[in-house]
C-alpha cells in the first residue's frame, strides 16, 4: 500500500508527458495528418490488453494447478481490465477508421478476431456471474478461460485465410524500416503511460476482488458459528425448564 | 482398455436413452428445417443464390441446433444425481465426456443426413458427385462442432440459465470452424466441385487441438 502512491503519481505523470507528447511534440504525418495521432492510444491499448488476457490464461492455468485463490481472482481481474484495453481498442480504431477508410467498421482478420475475442471473453464474464459456488466457479471457468485463449490464434489464422483485409500493415515489426525517430519516442512514452494505467487498475480490482472474497469467507464462517450455536441454546433452554 | 469399454457402454446408454424417445432429435430436425425454411422467406434466393449462399445457411443451421442438441448432455444427468453416480464410478473421467462426445456426434450426424437431402431438394442444389467429399466435411466439421459444444455443456450445466448460457459460450468460440466448414463447402458446391485443401486441413487442425485439450482438461471438468 506503501509504494502505492509514487506509482499512481508517476504513472500520472507519465499519462500527462504522453497526451502532451502524443497531441504537440509528435510531427505530423504525411498522409493521415491529425488522425493519425489516435495511433499513440490505440496500439498501445492493443499491448496492454494482450498483456492483461495473457495474465488472465497464466491465472487460469495456474489456479487449476495450484487451487490458490489468488490465482482465481486475478484471473477474473486481469480479464475484466482486458475487455477494458479491448473495448478502448476497439473504439479508437472506428474513430480513425472512418475518417481514413470512410467506414466504422470492415471485416478485416484483426478487426473480427479482437471482436470474436471480446465476445469470448465477455461470456467469461457471464458464466462467472452465473456459477454460485465458488470452487466450482473457479475450476469451470478456468477451463473456458483456457480454450478461449486458445481459440485466439485459430480465430486470427481463419479470419487471414479468409480472403478478406483492409487493416494497415504494423508499424513497428515487419513495417517499414525508416520511422521518424520523435514519433517512436513519443510512441514508447505513450505505450509506458497506457500499460501503467492497465497494471494499476489491474491492482485495484485484484484487491477489490480480493476484499470481495475475504468477505465471503467471514460471512461463511459466521454462518457456519451460527449454525452451530443454534443446538447449544435450545439444549441451554431445554436445561432450564426442566 | 478399461477406458474404452466405459466409453462404449456410457455411449450405449446414452443412444439407449436418446431412441427411446427421439424427443432430441426430433427437436434439432425441425429446429433445422425452419431455419431453411425461414431462409427462403428472408432472402428468396434464386438457385444460383441458393448454391453460392447455401453452404452458409446449412451450417448456420447445424450450428444453431447442435448449440442445443448438445445442451441436455449433461443438464439431463442433474435431475437424479447420476452425474455424482458418473464422477463416483472407477473410471477415467474423459471416458463419460467422450461417450457424450459420441452420442452427440452420432445425433447431429443424423439429423444432418435428414436435412442436407431436404436442403437440396428445396432449393434445386444438385449433390450428384459430391457426396462423398461432403459426408466428409460435414463429419470433420460435427466433430469440432460435438467435441467443443460438448465440454461447453459440462461447463454450463451447474450455471444459473444454462439453456441461453451455452450458445452464448459457444458460438463465438466456434467462429473458425463456421468460417472453415462454410468456406470448404462452398468451394465444394461450386463451379469446380473441388475440396479447398487448405481449410480441410485447418477442420482437421481445429479438431484435433480441441479434442486434445478436452482431454487434458477433462479431469478438472469432472470435478467442477
Amino acid at each position: 500500500m506503501k509504494t502505492r502512491i509514487p506509482i499512481t503519481i508517476f504513472v500520472a505523470l507519465l499519462i500527462f508527458c504522453g497526451g502532451y507528447a502524443a497531441l504537440f511534440v509528435a510531427p505530423d504525418e504525411a498522409t493521415m495528418h491529425e488522425i493519425q495521432r489516435i495511433f499513440y492510444f490505440h496500439v498501445p491499448l492493443w499491448t496492454a490488453m494482450t498483456i492483461a488476457f495473457s495474465t488472465a490464461c497464466f491465472s487460469n492455468i495456474a489456479w487449476l494447478a495450484s487451487r490458490r485463490p489468488t490465482f482465481d481472482l486475478l484471473g477474473v481481474a486481469s480479464a475484466e481490465v482486458g475487455i477494458l484495453c479491448c473495448t478502448g481498442g476497439l473504439i479508437t480504431g472506428m474513430l480513425w477508421g472512418k475518417p481514413v477508410w470512410g467506414i466504422w467498421w470492415t471485416w478485416d482478420p484483426r478487426l473480427t478476431s479482437t471482436f470474436i475475442l471480446w465476445l469470448l471473453y465477455i461470456s467469461y464474464l457471464l458464466l462467472r456471474e452465473l456459477i454460485e459456488d465458488p470452487h466450482r466457479r473457479a475450476t469451470l471457468s478456468a477451463v473456458f478461460g483456457i480454450f478461449a485463449y486458445l481459440d485466439l490464434p485459430i480465430v486470427l489464422l481463419a479470419t487471414t485465410l479468409w480472403p478478406r483485409g483492409q487493416h494497415p500493415q504494423p508499424v513497428l515489426f515487419g513495417g517499414p524500416k525508416s520511422i521518424n525517430h520523435t514519433m517512436l519516442m513519443v510512441f514508447f512514452v505513450c505505450m509506458a503511460s497506457i500499460v501503467g494505467v492497465m497494471i494499476l487498475v489491474l491492482m485495484d480490482r485484484y484487491r477489490l476482488e480480493r476484499l470481495r472474497f475475504e468477505a465471503d469467507e467471514l460471512r461463511v464462517e459466521i454462518e457456519s458459528r451460527e449454525m452451530d450455536s443454534q443446538p447449544a441454546v435450545q439444549g441451554t433452554a431445554g436445561k432450564g425448564r426442566s | 482398455m478399461k477406458g474404452l469399454r466405459a466409453t462404449f457402454t456410457l455411449f450405449a446408454k446414452e443412444c439407449r436413452l436418446e431412441f427411446r424417445t427421439r424427443e432430441l432429435l426430433t427437436a434439432t430436425v425441425i429446429f433445422s428445417l425452419i431455419i431453411i425454411v425461414f431462409f427462403n422467406f428472408a432472402f428468396d434466393p434464386t438457385p444460383a443464390e441458393a448454391r453460392r449462399f447455401g453452404p452458409g445457411l446449412l451450417w448456420i443451421a447445424f450450428f444453431f441446433a447442435g448449440s442445443l442438441m448438445v445442451n441436455p448432455s449433461f443438464a439431463r444427468e442433474q435431475i437424479n444425481d447420476t452425474l455424482d453416480a458418473l464422477r463416483m464410478a472407477p473410471i477415467p473421467s474423459f471416458a463419460v465426456l467422450s461417450a457424450k462426445m459420441l452420442a452427440n456426434l452420432l445425433f447431429l450426424s443424423i439429423a444432418e443426413a435428414i436435412l442436407v437431402p431436404v436442403f437440396s431438394i428445396f432449393y434445386n442444389v444438385s449433390l450428384a458427385g459430391i457426396v462423398g467429399r461432403l459426408i466428409l466435411v460435414l463429419v470433420l466439421g460435427t466433430i469440432g462442432l460435438v467435441t467443443t459444444g460438448t465440454v461447453f455443456s459440462a461447463i454450463s450445466a451447474h450455471a444459473r440459465m444454462r439453456e441461453l448460457l451455452l450458445p452464448v459460450l459457444l458460438l463465438p468460440f466456434l467462429t473458425p470452424l463456421l468460417i472453415a466448414a462454410v468456406s470448404t463447402t462452398i468451394s465444394l458446391f461450386g463451379e469446380a466441385r473441388e475440396l479447398d485443401r487448405t481449410w480441410m486441413i485447418f477442420l482437421i487442425g481445429f479438431d484435433v487441438v480441441f479434442f486434445t485439450t478436452s482431454w487434458l482438461l477433462s479431469d478438472f471438468l469432472a470435478e467442477g
